[in-house]
């Protein structure tokens, strides 16, 4: 595993861990990209790459503003101003549904399964180019019915690769947390992504589920899809990540390799204010939190 | 003495007549808007003036003596009421959609009764000159009186059940297919949740247009079916709690069945009828003093009826005749 992620890391290993650093081969490249509500800057980034076939962690105090970076750039929010390169190919305006189409597809902090939906029709719909999606051509089964026929096959081998299969005749509302970020994340691939964007992924799993969905996200890059996510808990960002980008007041603040990280400064004052008497790493960081919200209770 | 052979005569008749007929496709429209698409639509009346006032307009005021263009206009004229609604109001919120639906249903009805309009959509008097190409159609003798068990009908009226059936079959055909296929997995994904159809590469604003449209033509169709089973149009038919009475019957079928509209506006047919002839009985037979009730109050009862009904199904069965309870309590997130 150690090894995996070594030899994965190694086209960004040589790079300096300094914020908007340029990397090898981008698949997203992001500039001047701002977004305020009102008068607060909830987003504004300089510039920003991120790496194919790698799997980028995108870190950062609450209310640094990733999720709505992550809103701005799968085109669920627009920005005041700002520009993407996607693959190479400029996003004018984006919007989420000819991102999808493009190869972008995203997954939610709360999960969207549709619950009202067997397992295996949550899997169909996220099957790309589907003729039986035009009205006219619903009217004949036969126009699309082979493709159906595909897609199916599809959904299912995916499931069982996530150990879902028992459950493609369930509604997707009988499902637990877990098991709707694994069908989510499996929904998500049927449309052949080349960039997976994962709103937490590991928010509100039981951790029995946690490394299954581990696992599966790292076997995203082994197939070559680039993987950006946002996530709260460094062990997870620490384990699968092989590049790590720090927000904080809507700025990138800091890049490097996950091991760098706790060690930079930028991040470190960005946890937990200037006036810090030394450096920390991410453990001592969170007892230091735990102790705060202590003598707060306390006051 | 209460003639109970009459009463159910009437009942069965009205539940195969041509305002049953009218109430399935106006049902089966709200059932596509809500049942599948997640599209609140409170004016489903607008839509169905919109269909009558179409067809009888080819008629008589574009002086176009053909039923089967008078068919088209009456949908075109469907369509583009649902793009004026859905246009403006689909990217926002689901509500607005309801607020505005509601509102344009009466604007239809009080611009089509306007004095000014008199010349063109008769006023409150309505329309009643354009039957004619429709009746020149009808393979049946229409002076003759058919009947087959219970039913008896004069040939106009077979006409219109008839056609109006075969239309039901169709659309019945139509919307189950549609459903079936993709296009409705999307329509259903977006009921469920628009931004996770959103970012698998659906485009939610256009599918809900669509949906709006295919529901609102098949309100149009409903009134395309009353003007020719009433032949006539009168503006005040298509008062707000008319949609009301759709909302009804498509509940008490089950939201989000295919077939519920049809079991549903049958049974709602079968119900009031029998209430209204069993309650005009007992009052002219003695039986309930007019102290009490007098005939011309009993039509009132009805809508007693239909406002308890609606609450008593949401509390005890709000999943209809065909639909799932488990299903309608997976809305847990």
């Amino acid at each position: 595993m150690l090894d995996d992620a070594t030899t994965a890391q190694q086209p960004l290993s040589r790079l300096p861990w300094e914020p908007g650093v340029s990397k090898p081969d981008p698949i997203l490249v992001v500039d001047g990209m701002r977004k305020a509500f009102g008068g607060l800057v909830a987003v504004d980034v300089d510039h920003l790459e991120v790496e194919r076939g790698m799997i980028t962690a995108l870190i950062g105090p609450n209310g640094a503003g990733k999720t709505t970076f992550f809103n701005l750039l799968t085109g669920f929010d627009a920005p005041d101003r700002g520009s993407v390169l996607f693959d190479g190919e400029s996003i004018d305006k984006p919007s989420p549904h000819t991102l999808a189409q493009n190869g972008m597809v995203r997954t939610f902090q709360l999960t969207k399964a549709l619950t009202k939906l067997p397992v295996i029709e949550n899997m169909k719909l996220g099957a790309r180019s589907q003729k039986g999606e035009h009205f006219f051509y619903a009217l004949l089964s036969s126009v699309w019915g082979d493709q159906e026929a595909q897609i199916e096959a599809r959904a299912d081998e995916l499931l069982t690769r996530f150990q879902m299969g028992h459950m493609r005749g369930e509604y997707a509302g009988t499902l637990s947390g877990g098991q709707r970020k694994l069908l989510e994340m499996a929904r998500s691939l049927m449309a052949e992504p080349r960039l997976v964007m994962l709103d937490e992924p590991m928010a509100g799993v039981n951790p029995a589920l946690t490394q299954s969905l581990l696992a599966h996200v790292k076997s995203l890059r082994d197939e070559g899809i680039t993987v950006m996510f946002v996530e709260h808990d460094m062990d997870v960002v620490r384990d699968i990540s092989d590049w790590v980008v720090v927000m904080a007041e809507g700025r990138i603040i800091a890049e490097g390799p996950p091991g760098s990280i706790g060690q930079n400064k930028a991040v470190i004052d960005a946890y937990l204010g200037v006036h810090h008497d030394s450096a920390l790493d991410i453990e001592e960081e969170e007892e230091r939190l735990a102790e705060m919200h202590e003598i707060e209770a306390d006051e | 003495m209460i003639d109970w052979g009459f009463i159910f005569e009437q009942s069965l008749t009205q539940a195969i007549d041509f305002n049953a007929i009218a109430f399935v496709l106006a049902a089966m429209g709200i059932n596509v808007h809500f049942g599948y698409a997640g599209l609140l639509n409170f004016g489903q009346i607008g839509f169905v003036a919109m269909g009558a006032y179409g067809f009888g307009l080819t008629l008589t005021w574009f002086g176009i003596p053909n039923v089967f263009v008078a068919v088209l206009i009456g949908i075109l004229f469907s369509v583009f009421f649902a793009l004026l609604l859905g246009i403006p109001t689909l990217r926002l919120r689901a509500d607005y959609l309801a607020i505005v639906t509601i509102a344009a249903a009466e604007i239809v009805r009080l611009i089509a009764r306007s004095t000014p309009l008199r010349p063109i959509t008769g006023g409150a008097e309505g329309l009643n000159q354009f039957i004619g190409p429709f009746r020149d159609l009808n393979p049946f003798n229409a002076s003759a009186t058919y009947g087959f068990g219970p039913f008896s009908y004069r040939g106009t009226q077979l006409f219109v059940i008839v056609v109006g059936w075969i239309l039901v079959a169709l659309v019945v055909l139509l919307v189950r297919q549609l459903m079936g296929s993709p296009w409705g997995r999307v329509v259903k994904a977006i009921r469920e949740d628009e931004d996770a159809a959103r970012a698998l590469g659906k485009n939610a604003y256009w599918y809900k247009l669509q949906a709006l449209i295919l529901g609102g033509v098949l309100g149009g169709l409903a009134g395309m079916v009353l003007a020719a089973g009433n032949a006539a149009i009168q503006p005040d038919f298509f008062a707000a709690p008319q949609t009301f009475l759709f909302w009804l019957v498509l509940i008490l079928g089950g939201v989000g069945r295919v077939w519920s509209p049809v079991v549903g506006a049958v049974l709602y047919w079968i119900i009031i009828t029998f209430i209204r002839n069993l309650g005009r009985q007992l009052v002219s037979a003695g039986l309930v003093p007019t102290s009490i009730i007098d005939t011309s109050q009993i039509d009132q009862i009805q809508f007693w009826i239909v406002g308890l009904s609606l609450a008593l199904l949401m509390v005890f069965r709000p999943q209809g005749i065909f639909g799932s309870r488990e299903e309608m309590a997976l809305d847990a997130r």
